[in-house]
């Protein structure tokens, strides 16, 4: 009997694929988005809030995962420049986008005539946090009806994000949400993380998301 | 679940280990997991069976070690650790922290004949 010494991360190979992602989109200029939330929080509404704001800027594509059916890639694909869908049923993980399942999303993409790629992960909060896709920007989306303890039950996800947004203001007179409490528990973990409070069915709040995200490409651009 | 593609990559970390070392059976593969991390070790345990059958690797006994969640104070920098969902600081209270451990997923090391 003979012991091996190995030290080996067992996610590196995902984190390869991730980095290969991003020098793809970096090669392209195209600024990539990593939206994740629990199912039903808002990830559609707020990309097509988003193309709906910034069309007029930005050739935006979208890639859209879940675990089964198109409705999301079809909600969108008569706005946005180019969609993707990635449906994970059949594969080895099921509830998150791996960077490999992004790699091949990417090669069906027209890179070239896009400025910004919103991922749309599957709808968890859990698994979404332990695989990176090669994206710039990662934001986790939270909103009203799901209650304000989702930090302290799902602290990796929060801890990493780089914008947190809190969606479906307009239910705040019918919920117990308290906001300041949930935006306390993330900066606990996550100081510099920016909270942006929007409602997607009424357009509240999407303007300053829409600058947060603009900001962040130019400053990406500059910084590369 | 996301076990399966887990269990696919320690199976080929182990393979080619294997491989470099000149082993004929792998016996034991180590693996440490963070309690913070969102792995499941129950579940890789029930894929290995399926991805290593017919390799060097069937048969192998895998055995998880379990990285506590690990915290340092961002006023104080005091690390320690919390197993409850409160996160504060032991020496100075604050409630401000850092994640310093707990998502670890990688192989240690391994046994092979």
């Amino acid at each position: 009997m003979k012991k091996i010494e190995i030290v080996q991360n067992i996610l590196e190979a995902n984190e390869s694929i991730a980095s290969q992602n991003q020098r793809l989109l970096d090669e392209y200029k195209v600024f990539a988005i990593n939206i994740m939330s629990s199912p039903g929080a808002g990830k559609t509404s707020l990309i097509l809030q988003t193309i709906a704001r910034l069309k007029d800027k930005l050739r935006i594509g979208v890639v859209e995962g879940d675990f089964a059916s198109t409705i999301d890639a079809d909600k969108v694909k008569d706005e946005a420049a180019a969609v993707v869908q990635i449906t994970t049923r059949n594969m080895s993980e099921q509830c998150a986008l791996i960077a490999n399942m992004v790699s091949h999303a990417l090669k069906c993409l027209p890179l070239g005539d896009i400025d910004l790629l919103l991922i749309e992960n599957v709808g968890n909060l859990l698994c979404p946090a332990e695989f990176v896709l090669g994206e710039h920007r990662r934001v986790v989306i939270s909103s009203l009806p799901e209650g304000d303890d989702k930090p302290i039950k799902y602290p990796v996800i929060f801890a990493d994000a780089d914008a947190v947004v809190i969606n479906k203001l307009d239910f705040l007179p019918y919920v117990d949400f308290d906001i300041a409490a949930f935006e306390k528990a993330i900066k606990r973990l996550n100081p510099g993380v920016k909270i942006l409070q929007v409602s997607c069915k009424t357009g509240a709040g999407i303007e300053n998301w829409c600058s947060w995200l603009l900001d962040e490409l130019k400053a990406n651009r500059i910084g590369k | 679940m996301h076990e399966l593609g887990v269990t696919e990559s320690i199976v080929n970390i182990a393979l080619d280990k294997a491989k470099e070392a000149q082993a004929s059976k792998i016996v034991k593969i180590n693996i440490v997991v963070g309690e913070l991390s969102g792995f499941v070790p129950d579940c890789i345990e029930f894929y290995f069976d399926f991805v290593s059958k017919d390799s060097i690797a069937e048969g192998a006994k895998l055995h998880f070690e379990l990285a506590p969640a690990e915290f340092r104070c961002r006023t104080c920098s005091t690390i320690f650790h919390s197993h409850d969902s409160t996160w504060t600081c032991p020496k100075c209270q604050s409630q401000s922290v850092e994640i310093t451990g707990g998502r670890e997923l990688y192989v240690e090391n391994m046994e092979v004949e």
